[in-house]
C-alpha cells in the first residue's frame, strides 16, 4: 500500500497535465505570497537597514570568503539541524515536520512530473518516501499541536482552540499531510467515493497551505536563515550588535583588564555547568 | 524604559516568561515570540535580558541619564560563571566593557545540605539567633547585642 503511487491511479480521473499545472500554480502562490509578505512587513528593508547599521559599528572587514563560510555554517546549523531552538522537544518536532514536509513536497513533484501518465511505474522507494514524509509531518505536527504549542499548557487554552493566523500554517501542514495519507490509503483499498472526498479535502488543504503564505508564517523558512546569517556576520565583523565580547577567562590579558576574575575565580576558572538553563521552560 | 524583544532573534523558548518577577513577559500567540504585555509594569530588573539565551531582549535606559542612541547591553554566561556588560555613549566618547564573576564554584554545589546538619541544641533554641546562622554575618563573636547585655534599660522617650 505504501509503495503505490497514489497519483498514477488518479490519472484516470484527472489528466497528468492538470496535475502538473496545479503543482506549478502552488509554487507560484508560494513565490507571490512571500513577495507580498516581504513588501507588507518590510522585512527585507529591515534586514538591509540593520546590516548597514552593523557595518557602521564594524571593527574589522569581513571578506567574501569568510562570508561564504558563515553562510555554509548557517545552512549546516540553523537550516539543516534547527540549532536555534534551545528546547530539545521543540527542536525534534521542528526537524520531523521540516524534513517530513521537504520529503512530501519533493516526492510529490517527482511522482507527478515523472511517473504519472508517462507509462512507467515509479520505483517503490519514491512512493514509500512520499508516505514516510507525510507520516513524519503528522508525527512532528501533532506533537506540536497537542503538547508543545504555546498557550496549550501555559495559558490554559484547550487544544481545539484555533488561533487564526498563528495556527494557519501548522493546520495547513497537518490537514494536507493527514488527508493526503488517508486519501492514498483509502484509494488503494478501493473506497471509491470516500477516497474522492478525502482527495477533495487534500486539495482544499493544500490550497489553504500554499495560498495563505501572506497571512501565515510560511515565509519564516526564508527570513529565519537570513536573520541567523546576519547574526553570524555581526560577530565576525566585530559590531556584535553592541554586545560585549566573549572573554577567555584563562587569558592573562583578561586578568590584567578585569582583576576581579583571577581574584575571585582563580587563574583558570572551571566550567560552572548550567544554572537556570539546566531546567528548560516546559510549556513554550 | 521597559524591555523590548528583537523579533528576529527570539526563538520563543520561554526563559524570560519563567523568570519575569512581574509575569509580564509572554509569548505572543500569533507570532510565537516573546513580548512585554504590560510595559508600564516593567521595573527594568534585567532578569529577562540576562536569562535570554539569544540576547534577544533589550532595555532602553531612561532619557534623563541615557539619551537615545546610547546602548547598555549584557551577556550572561552561566557556564563560565561571569556576566559581561557593554556601555556605549551616543557621542561615541565612551565604549566600555565590564566583566564580573557571578559564581565562584559550579552551580548547585553551594546548596546547603540541611539534612546532614546537626539539629539545634537547647541553647541554640533559646537563643535569639537564627538556627544555623553563619558565623561571618554576625557582628561579634559572642551573642547578639541587646540592651541587657550592654547594661541598659528601656527608658520612656528614648529612641533605641
Amino acid at each position: 500500500m505504501l509503495t503505490n503511487n497514489p497519483f498514477a491511479e488518479l490519472s484516470a480521473l484527472i489528466s497528468p497535465s492538470v496535475m502538473q499545472g496545479y503543482v506549478v500554480l502552488m509554487i507560484l502562490l508560494v513565490i507571490g505570497g512571500t513577495i507580498l509578505d516581504m513588501m507588507h512587513k518590510q522585512s527585507a528593508r529591515y534586514f538591509f537597514a540593520n546590516s548597514k547599521k552593523a557595518q557602521k559599528n564594524a571593527t574589522r572587514k569581513v571578506d567574501n570568503g569568510t562570508k561564504v563560510g558563515l553562510a555554509v555554517k548557517t545552512v549546516a546549523n540553523e537550516v539543516l539541524t534547527s540549532s536555534e531552538f534551545c528546547n530539545s522537544r521543540r527542536r525534534m518536532s521542528h526537524l520531523l515536520t521540516m524534513y517530513g514536509f521537504i520529503l512530501f513536497v519533493v516526492t510529490t513533484a517527482i511522482l507527478i512530473f515523472k511517473y504519472t501518465g508517462s507509462g512507467t511505474d515509479a520505483p517503490a522507494l519514491i512512493p514509500l518516501l512520499w508516505h514516510l514524509g507525510a507520516l513524519m509531518l503528522c508525527a512532528g505536527g501533532y506533537w506540536f499541536w497537542f503538547s508543545i504549542r504555546v498557550d496549550v499548557a501555559a495559558e490554559g487554552v484547550k487544544w481545539n482552540h484555533f488561533n487564526g493566523r498563528g495556527d494557519l500554517f501548522i493546520l495547513g501542514l497537518l490537514s494536507t499531510a493527514t488527508f493526503g495519507l488517508l486519501w492514498s490509503i483509502f484509494q488503494a483499498a478501493g473506497a471509491g467515493a470516500f477516497s474522492k472526498l478525502l482527495f477533495a479535502l487534500f486539495i482544499l488543504s493544500s490550497v489553504v497551505l500554499f495560498g495563505s503564505v501572506y497571512w501565515s508564517k510560511f515565509a519564516h523558512m526564508f527570513f529565519k536563515p537570513a536573520a541567523a546569517f546576519q547574526k553570524k556576520v555581526a560577530i565576525a565583523d566585530g559590531s556584535r550588535e553592541n554586545l560585549p565580547d566573549d572573554y577567555d577567562l584563562s587569558d592573562p590579558q583578561v586578568h590584567a583588564r578585569f582583576p576581579d576574575i583571577p581574584e575571585y575565580m582563580g587563574a583558570n576558572p572551571p566550567n560552572m555547568g548550567l544554572g537556570i538553563k539546566s531546567e528548560p521552560p516546559r510549556h513554550y | 524604559m521597559p524591555t523590548f524583544v528583537y523579533m528576529t532573534r527570539c526563538d520563543g523558548c520561554g526563559h524570560c516568561v519563567d523568570i519575569c518577577p512581574s509575569d509580564i513577559m509572554h509569548i505572543d500567540t500569533t507570532t510565537r515570540r516573546a513580548y512585554n504585555i504590560e510595559p508600564n509594569m516593567c521595573w527594568e530588573c534585567y532578569s529577562c535580558v540576562k536569562a535570554c539565551p539569544h540576547q534577544a531582549i533589550d532595555v532602553r535606559g531612561y532619557a534623563d541619564f541615557a539619551p537615545l542612541g546610547h546602548s547598555v547591553r549584557v551577556k550572561r554566561d552561566e557556564e563560565k560563571g561571569v556576566i559581561a556588560w557593554r556601555i556605549k555613549f551616543r557621542n561615541g566618547k565612551k565604549d566600555m566593557e565590564l566583566l564580573a564573576p557571578i559564581t565562584t564554584k559550579p552551580w548547585g554545589s553551594g546548596t546547603p545540605q540541611l539534612r546532614d546538619v546537626e539539629p539545634p541544641t537547647q541553647e541554640q533554641r533559646d537563643s535569639q539567633l537564627l538556627f544555623n546562622e553563619p558565623k561571618y554575618i554576625r557582628f561579634d563573636e559572642g551573642d547578639i547585642h541587646t540592651l541587657e547585655s550592654n547594661g541598659l534599660e528601656m527608658k520612656e522617650g528614648v529612641d533605641y
